[in-house]
């Protein structure tokens, strides 16, 4: 080999090194994220029928949904912390007139009714999903998320995580969007 | 007092109150009675990956979804339907993402080819030192 390729080649290590470095060093820098979507985004609604959550509430099934308008299916529960802290933004939906279905999962009624009596009753319907089948068939992994179902039963946008303040007209304009 | 009782509070595990009060599922914990559909469930459940503790199989995870997932697993292959059937109703819901067998298309092919492609360049190197110690 000439002398040149070799003096060339002796760096080839250093620059590897480098390279490993700054590819550790920007792992350590950003936060990795460990949200995983759902891949049903843009299809439509599995098909499913839950029991009322609550006797005085109906529960949810498949064919209440798409039925012309857009609405929302909120996944939570009573036992779970942040579902709580949106509860707020909930109301705020409700009232700029976006219906809301709730899944309660892996939920007591008596837990239940005393979750909604505490942070407000934002749901038409509540369906139970005792054993998180239908939250597995939609491709949700934990609560709350909440899904924008379009009127032909499409589910056109997952929000992952409770929903902030600034979250709020984001979900609306999907929710336009979905019409 | 009032310090004593949040102090008391601050004992009290984060997880605790991020579970369900709930029991776990009817099959999470349960082995099936057909000891050949239980040997299938389990393989399948070592390759399936918890969405809440998300380095563990679901085999191995004690989170709440993870056993509803086992207990999917193990109402689905009681019902006769086949493993590889599951991972693809899970795969098209998370993504290849919940399985821990990768399956081999654009994105994932560096992973098969690098080891042959390192294979092949360390053969070559050796064979240079190799001809110039015979010279």
């Amino acid at each position: 080999m000439a002398l040149k390729t070799i003096r060339w080649l002796l760096w080839v290590p250093l620059i590897l090194f480098v390279g490993f470095v700054a590819l550790v060093a920007s792992g350590l820098v950003t936060p990795s994220t460990h949200e995983i979507r759902s891949q049903l985004i843009g299809k439509p609604l599995p098909d499913f029928a839950l029991p009322p959550a609550l006797p005085a509430k109906p529960g949810l099934a498949r064919v209440e949904l798409g039925q012309g308008k857009p609405r929302l299916v909120n996944i939570f529960a009573s036992w779970c912390v942040p579902c709580a802290t949106e509860s707020a933004q909930l109301a705020t939906l409700k009232r700029a007139g976006v219906e809301i279905d709730g899944i309660a999962i892996r939920d007591r009624p008596e837990d239940l009714t005393r979750f909604l009596g505490r942070y407000g009753d934002p749901y038409a319907r509540i369906g139970a999903d005792r054993d998180s089948s239908v939250q597995m068939a939609l491709g949700s992994s934990g609560v709350p998320e909440t899904f924008v179902i379009d009127g032909a039963g499409v589910i056109r946008l997952q929000h992952v995580g409770e929903i902030r303040p600034e979250h709020v007209a984001g979900i609306l304009a999907a929710v336009e969007a979905a019409k | 007092m009032k310090r004593a009782a949040l102090l008391l509070l601050l004992t009290v595990p984060g997880a605790a109150l991020a579970d369900s009060a709930m029991p776990a599922a009817a099959l999470a914990d349960t082995q099936l009675p057909d000891p050949a559909q239980e040997r299938q469930a389990k393989a399948l459940m070592e390759t399936l990956r918890c969405l809440v503790c998300q380095g563990q199989s679901i085999a191995d995870s004690d989170a709440e979804l993870a056993g509803d997932m086992r207990a999917l697993v193990r109402r689905r292959i009681a019902a006769g339907e086949k493993p590889e059937a599951i991972r693809e109703w899970l795969v098209a819901r998370y993504g290849a993402w919940v399985s821990y067998q990768p399956p081999l298309d654009a994105v994932t092919w560096p992973l098969w080819a690098l080891p042959l492609l390192l294979l092949v360049g360390g053969a070559w190197l050796a064979r240079g030192r190799f001809r110039r110690r015979r010279a």
